[in-house]
């Protein structure tokens, strides 16, 4: 109990002197010290990369009012709570931690800092008040992918290189190849499991043992550039996308189109709601409407007809006109997912552990 | 002229003056590169070395967290250490550290949700039993076929590394995570956790177990014939087969020691501050430990001491890294500076610097 005392005690000794007794409105903050806690390397040119620029779109958006502190290549466990709690003890007011593996240390450090907002990218625990969670629909940009990929593939084969057997990886990889088999019946895809985020040597092989089995369309869903650099050695013969960020150094080929994470919408809203004490806990799930993720420009590497037809799919996902999962879609096993016109509901989502009907092979566990 | 004079025997004092040395010129040498990164050195310095210990924001907090973050790299390192004297090179800590952890989670969470004293305990034995047996593979071949220990220990890390990953995708999954990779939180499981026994102080069983360790090892080194065996080995390996010491006895205690305690340090970590077992659950404590090994001249009240340095090199780079927008990689630089100025005023504890030329014997 004394350390908790303790820590408490020495927050509120951090949050008085940063904030100062300028507390402007009801609950409103006058200036927020936001904290980022990254997993990666600013520089991973991917994930972190996007995260990092939302936090400077904060910065940018709020000038002096808002003071903003980061540290990268934060691992993922013990390490993490005590960054957690040093951030916390320095006066942070708002701090949001980006990687799925701070779930745990994210919901222990806000336990003894009630006062203090915490925000977990791409989680499903707010077991306090003043957690809230968000991720981004990236399914939406997956759909888009697979039509490219369905309708660019002359061997008929395309590859994933999948991080780990997570809801929020197995649902790209359904909408990808549910959205390539409809332009393209005959298509098939390969699966390699990197089981890595960020390993720029692994996904390189993974790229390679795809391009082996006669792959000419590669998606990914790890962070670095590797996949496209392995893909720019074939001349052309092979193409892939941007994935969280840009990659817009690979254009117009191999990378033909990308999925960028686009946050600064988010940490612009949530911090703007604690400087106008508006913030409330949420569970947040943006995707290609609300600006979350965008689509890369799609380059004249793809025929013209190719990409008038994926950008309409992006316009009417964004016009909410259109899901990337409505019926009729069957599990693998060909039992029955969803009906003809039905759309998956986000429960259905979020814990999907399962491959669409035409998808080979088991998910890894 | 400069040169080297080899000493008839190692300076005692530039023995223990070196490690302190080495720190001043890392602060140096870190300092001019805080600089030529824009930021001034003297508050970067201070952020590592003084903030974590006296800083009134942190310090409450920072300096428990020293404990925590020093307990398993002195565990690991006092039993590589024992092998280091013997010549017997087990680089594999980080596996072995691995396995402790995967096996003794295994055995709490095959009897979950039972709660009684004595899971706790089972726990412990099967951690360092997977340690053990971890550094069993390469000590038996080596002792069998003569293989090269350096090379096998180091590669079952990757091995041991692939089936952590498989653990927390398979077999020790949370079946009430939703499918996400990672085992039920031990740390929140009051039979499966190694708390922190006296509040404020980050004092766990694996911290109070390193300080123990350290004394044992002491104690090994001066008073006990295994212990004048393994120095004996190390330094003169034939006088030590002549006084009857078996190479291949030692090469299985050293390395079953060194993985026995590796495991420990690994259950510890799992069942306290790491929490679960996950893909991402080594952080390269292995690997570091064998810098605090040397660092602290393979002398166990050095590695304490050098342990507890390594381990403030991490928080403050921390505090430096978020508070002054120090990019992780310089944390990274500095640290490694502190081993490179080891090894190089090592030179001094077994040669002499000479000025002048050599006159020419005729």
């Amino acid at each position: 109990m004394q350390r908790r005392t303790i820590l408490k005690g020495g927050a509120a000794l951090g949050f008085a002197s940063m904030v100062g007794g300028k507390v402007a409105f009801a609950q409103g903050l006058e200036k927020v010290k936001a904290g980022f806690v990254y997993v990666g390397p600013i520089g991973d040119g991917g994930w972190t990369f996007q995260h990092h620029e939302g936090a400077l779109a904060v910065q940018e958006a709020f000038g002096d009012k808002v003071e903003i502190v980061w540290q990268e290549n934060v691992p993922e466990g013990a390490d993490a709570e005590r960054v957690l709690t040093q951030m916390a003890l320095s006066g942070c007011n708002i701090i949001f931690t980006t990687s799925f593996g701070f779930m745990d240390p994210t919901n222990a450090v806000a336990a003894k800092f009630p006062d203090i907002k915490f925000e977990h990218a791409t989680g499903y625990k707010r077991e306090h008040p003043n957690v809230s969670t968000y991720n981004a629909r990236f399914y939406e940009g997956r759909a888009v992918q697979g039509h490219i990929a369905g309708k660019m593939t002359k061997s008929n084969k395309i590859g994933y290189i999948a991080s780990f057997p997570i809801p929020e990886v197995i649902m790209g990889i359904n909408s990808y190849y549910l959205h390539a088999k409809k332009v393209n019946p005959d298509v098939e895809l390969s699966i390699v499991w990197a089981f890595t985020w960020f390993d720029p040597a692994k996904e390189a092989d993974s790229a390679k043992a795809l391009i082996d089995q006669g792959v000419d369309v590669i998606a990914s869903h790890t962070d670095s550039t590797a996949p496209l650099a392995e893909a720019a050695k074939t001349n052309g013969a092979v193409i892939g996308f941007g994935q969280a960020s840009d990659m817009a150094d690979y254009k117009p080929s191999p990378r033909v189109s990308s999925i960028i994470d686009n946050w600064a919408p988010y940490y612009v809203k949530r911090v703007g709601e604690l400087l106008d004490g508006t913030y409330a806990q949420v569970d947040s799930w943006a995707g290609i409407p609300e600006g979350e993720v965008e689509i890369g420009e799609i380059t004249d590497a793809v025929p013209a007809d190719v990409k008038a037809e994926a950008e309409a799919m992006r316009d009417a996902i964004a016009a909410r006109t259109y899901h990337p999962f409505t019926g009729p879609i069957n599990k693998q096993d060909g039992t029955p997912w969803l009906a003809e016109g039905v759309t998956a509901p986000d429960g259905d989502l979020l814990g999907m552990m399962f491959y669409v009907e035409g998808i080979t092979g088991d998910i890894p566990s | 002229m400069v040169r080297l004079e080899k000493r008839p025997s190692p300076s005692a004092f530039w023995l223990w003056a070196t490690p302190v040395l080495a720190v001043i010129l890392t602060m140096i040498a870190g300092g001019i590169m805080f600089a030529i990164l824009g930021k001034n050195p003297f508050e970067a310095i201070r952020t590592i070395f003084w903030d974590p210990l006296f800083n009134e924001q942190f310090a409450s907090y920072s300096r428990p967290q020293l404990l925590v973050k020093a307990g398993p790299l002195i565990l690991i390192a006092v039993g590589l250490s024992l092998g280091f004297r013997a010549g017997i090179w087990n680089i594999g800590a980080e596996g072995q550290y691995i396995m402790g952890a995967i096996f003794g989670a295994a055995v709490g969470l095959a009897l979950y949700p039972i709660e009684t004293r004595w899971v706790f305990p089972m726990m412990v034995a099967a951690g360092i039993f997977g340690g053990w047996l971890w550094a069993m593979i390469p000590a038996i071949l080596k002792t069998r076929f003569n293989t090269n220990e350096i090379l096998v220990s180091l590669l079952l890390v990757y091995v041991a590394q692939n089936i952590l990953a498989s653990m927390s995708i398979g077999l020790l999954r949370n079946p009430e995570g939703g499918g996400f990779p990672g085992s039920r939180n031990l740390s929140q499981i009051p039979a499966m956790a190694n708390p922190e026994l006296i509040p404020g102080t980050g004092l766990h069983w694996g911290v109070i177990l390193a300080f123990v360790v350290v004394i044992a090892a002491y104690i090994l080194l001066q008073r006990h014939i295994l212990g004048y065996h393994i120095k004996l080995a190390g330094q003169a390996p034939k006088a030590a087969r002549f006084a009857g010491v078996s190479p291949n006895r030692l090469v299985l205690l050293c390395m079953g020691l060194s993985g026995a305690l590796a495991g420990m340090a690994g259950l510890f970590e799992v069942t306290g501050p790491s929490g679960q077992i996950s893909i991402d659950f080594n952080v390269g404590y292995g690997f570091t430990a064998i810098i605090v090994a040397f660092l602290g001249r393979l002398n166990p009240i050095g590695i304490l001491l050098a342990g507890l340095l390594m381990a403030l090199t991490y928080i403050g780079g921390e505090l430096a890294s978020f508070m002054l927008g120090l990019p992780a990689a310089a944390i990274q630089a500095f640290q490694g500076m502190l081993l490179f100025f080891l090894l190089a005023v090592d030179l001094l504890t077994n040669f002499r610097i000479r000025f002048g030329t050599i006159k020419e014997a005729r």
